[in-house]
């Protein structure tokens, strides 16, 4: 029996093990939302096809699966550029339809018509434009297995009305064959035998882990290894949650705002191993002088990250969960090197002892709300439990990362290479759908929050129990915070002075509104939020003008950090 | 410093945009590039001259490996290649230079396909060089246009290494 091509859509899906598609409808896909009842897929309306994709993204960092999109075409699929641009920098698997005019209108200005495939082209992994049904299903095998393939990435596909009409005999493709792709998932086995001899001669070893270690699951090994060799192990801020924060061996996150015990260390580290980490230059600072000394390993999936930026010496190009897992092999092989390394470098690990004593993250106390309270109280109040904790952009970021401890991977989502304000909250909401038992929670600032705001209706319409947590300065507050510094507090563009009553907005929409302005009433506050089993916003009034530290100033070498 | 690089594409739709994009997106330079279909259709095959040190040469080689329709990427630059290019020149004739023009092309193997009253269009294949000596003495007599394919490469089968190249 012949299928349509919404049908076809809608059936891949559920081969491909689809449970949640995040989208908005309009007239070019209006025939795929005529079927979408008839297939065990769950739609989730958002308030903005932005969120759509971020929901899906969201939905994906926590899980591990492809993230999956459903919007019409012209503005509809516009609006999803943030969102791919999101996914793309941070490398997660996201698969986005977008509605398309009819393929003989395509190129006639039609109404609602625009070339998002053109659009789109630089934002995601790949994207197709489906000009035949009977090339639907392969297409879609291919998006999916791109997708979450090698190193993931979004991809779009954009269906012509016409196409969703047609029929065609459906039959779901076994299996993909693309000539020009074939990642690497095995690391080189010399490589990695230089790789593991320069280890186990290192003096000042250290791991510099990223999201690629997530991506690929590997922060099991990566922590087994670590313990084995007694090697401290830092983040980047893709990485958190790849390793224990509770940990000993764990220097917390470097870079920008990294803490000073890790850009010390790898400041003066002899060997760096970068774990699926592509030397951001939030992470580096001044190129020239980081890791002057290091010999570095760098293993990643993708050979454009290697030697990009810095020079690597020993490259390894393949899955980090595969090179690790043989590493660790290895390892055990000379099981006597090993044990003589872990005890060698006892020195090593007694001078990033004392940089920790030296240096803790802090801050002042204060009659007002700081901010670092806030997060330092969800921590405590949620040991144990693991939550996923969401972010959106600027200092509400910065500290949510450093003063809440990530033990599991999987547990932090934030946009890291894009810097995406707004991705926070719908975000999270593909957190919860994903996992609808446990806390989910977005870290927000005033601003960051406003950029989808609507989203809280998506939360009451389908009982997403999500927190939102809005460290109120009432400020942009890292770019205020750059002016502070840098340009002698010249607070262009960045103070709101009209901000809405965030307490009524969340009731507004059906959720529940708390607001706390004072210390004493942040862990009651929180006890509260958490409690409630609906979508909760809660307004912490903080100090307005605190500022992120430790800091390394843009240009400077990560060991020149502005402390508190 | 120069690269040619030869790329075997699958011929399918936005992958010329997908290449060129990639090198305007990240700021790489395109001096020319050339495309056709090979002897199989759903093949094709480009040749991108570029400018860059290695380590530009060197990303532009991976990414360009990283997108999905590319099969392989060739940087010939350290291969024995061979080079062609072909070129048409409208250049001026009038009066005496006619028959001046008509004995250089002679010297150069080049062609006259098109004769006017003033101008003569000629046709002429090369390695580079070759036609950048044909334009530098033509020039005097008064080159007004000038429409060329870029360059195409190809490796050579014998690695011969005293081997006579043109
Ligand atoms: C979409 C978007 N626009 C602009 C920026 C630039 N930007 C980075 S941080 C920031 C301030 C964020 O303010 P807020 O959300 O209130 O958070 P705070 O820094 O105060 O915690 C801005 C405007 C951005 N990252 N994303």
């Amino acid at each position: 029996m012949k299928k349509t091509g919404a049908q076809i859509v809608l059936q891949s899906l559920q081969i491909e093990g689809v449970k949640a598609v995040f989208g908005y409808p309009g007239g070019a896909v209006i025939n795929l939302y005529d079927e979408l009842p008839n297939y065990e897929l769950k739609h989730y309306l958002v308030r903005h096809e932005q969120a759509a994709v971020h929901a899906a993204d969201g939905y994906a960092r926590a899980t591990g699966e492809v993230g999956v999109a459903l919007v019409t075409s012209g503005p509809g699929a516009t609006n999803t550029v943030t969102g791919l641009a999101t996914a793309y920098m941070d490398s997660i698997p996201v698969v986005v339809f977008t509605g398309q005019v009819p393929t003989a209108l395509i190129g006639n200005d039609a109404f609602q018509e625009a070339d998002i495939v053109g659009i789109t082209r630089p934002c995601t992994k790949h994207n197709y434009l489906v000009k035949d049904v009977r090339e639907l299903p392969r297409i879609i095998k291919e998006a999916f297995h791109i997708a979450r393939s090698g190193r993931p990435g979004p991809v779009l596909i954009d269906l012509p009305k016409d196409v969703l009409v047609d029929t065609t005999i459906f039959e779901y493709p076994e299996s993909v064959s693309l000539r020009g792709y074939s990642p690497t998932y095995e690391g080189h086995p010399g490589q990695l035998r230089k790789a593991v001899r320069a280890l186990l001669k290192a003096k000042r070893p250290v791991f510099y882990v990223g999201g690629g270690a997530i991506l690929s699951n590997a922060a099991g090994v990566i922590t087994e290894l670590a313990v084995r060799l007694q090697i401290p192990v830092t983040t980047t801020l893709m990485g958190l949650g790849a390793f224990p924060e509770t940990h000993a061996l764990s220097l917390g996150m470097l870079g920008m705002h990294g803490t000073y015990r890790a850009n010390m260390a790898v400041t003066e580290s002899d060997v760096l191993v970068a774990i699926g980490a592509r030397f951001d230059d939030r992470v580096t600072g001044r190129i020239d002088e980081f890791a002057p000394d290091a010999k570095i390993i760098h293993i990643d999936i993708d050979p454009t990250s290697i030697s990009k930026n810095v020079k690597v010496h020993i490259p390894i190009v393949g899955d980090v969960h595969d090179v690790m897992n043989k590493m660790m092999v290895a390892v055990n092989e000379m099981s006597e090197e090993a044990h003589e390394f872990a005890a060698s470098h006892d020195e090593w690990l007694a001078r990033i002892a004392k940089w920790k004593e030296m240096h803790k993250l802090d801050y002042i106390q204060e009659e007002v709300i700081k901010p670092q309270y806030v997060v330092e109280k969800i921590c405590e109040l949620t040991r144990g439990q693991q939550p996923i904790i969401s972010t959106e952009v600027g200092q509400n970021q910065m500290w949510a990362a450093q003063f809440y401890e990530y033990t599991k991977p999987r547990t932090w989502l934030s946009s890291g290479g894009l810097g995406t304000m707004g991705y926070g909250f719908p975000a999270a909401l593909g957190a919860q759908v994903a996992f609808p038992d446990r806390l989910v929670i977005d870290i927000a600032g005033d601003g960051s929050i406003q950029m989808n705001i609507q989203e809280l209706a998506t939360a009451v319409q389908y009982r997403l129990p999500v927190k939102i947590i809005i460290l109120n300065n009432g400020y942009l507050g890292m770019v205020r915070q750059w002016q502070e510094l840098f340009f002698q507090k010249h607070y262009s563009a960045t103070e709101m002075s009209a901000v809405p009553d965030f307490v009524k907005l969340a009731e507004a929409y059906g959720a529940v509104g708390l607001r706390a302005t004072r210390p004493q009433e942040v862990e009651s506050t929180l006890k509260k939020a958490f409690s409630i089993n609906k979508p909760v916003l809660v307004d912490f009034v903080v100090a307005g003008e605190e500022n992120v530290y430790p800091m390394v100033p843009a240009g400077q070498p990560i060991s020149k950090m502005l402390l508190v | 410093m120069r690269h040619i690089i030869g790329v075997l594409v699958e011929n399918k739709f936005g992958v010329l945009s997908r290449i060129s994009g990639l090198f305007s997106g990240r700021g790489f330079n395109i001096e020319s590039l050339t495309v056709a279909e090979t002897d199989d259709p759903a093949i094709s095959r480009m040749t991108i001259v570029t400018l860059g040190d290695d380590q530009i040469v060197e990303q532009i080689t991976k990414q360009l490996n990283k997108l999905i329709n590319v099969i392989k990427v060739i940087d010939f630059t350290d291969t024995d290649h061979v080079t062609r290019g072909l070129m048409l020149v409208k250049v001026s004739v009038e009066g005496s230079k006619r028959l001046e023009v008509l004995k250089l092309i002679e010297v150069f193997r080049a062609r006259v396909i098109d004769m006017a009253a003033k101008s003569a269009i000629i046709e002429i294949t090369g390695n580079e060089m070759k036609l950048k000596a044909f334009l530098d003495v033509l020039a005097p007599y008064g080159i007004k246009e000038i429409n060329s394919t870029g360059i195409v490469a190809m490796n050579r089968e014998v690695k011969a290494r005293n081997r006579y190249k043109t």
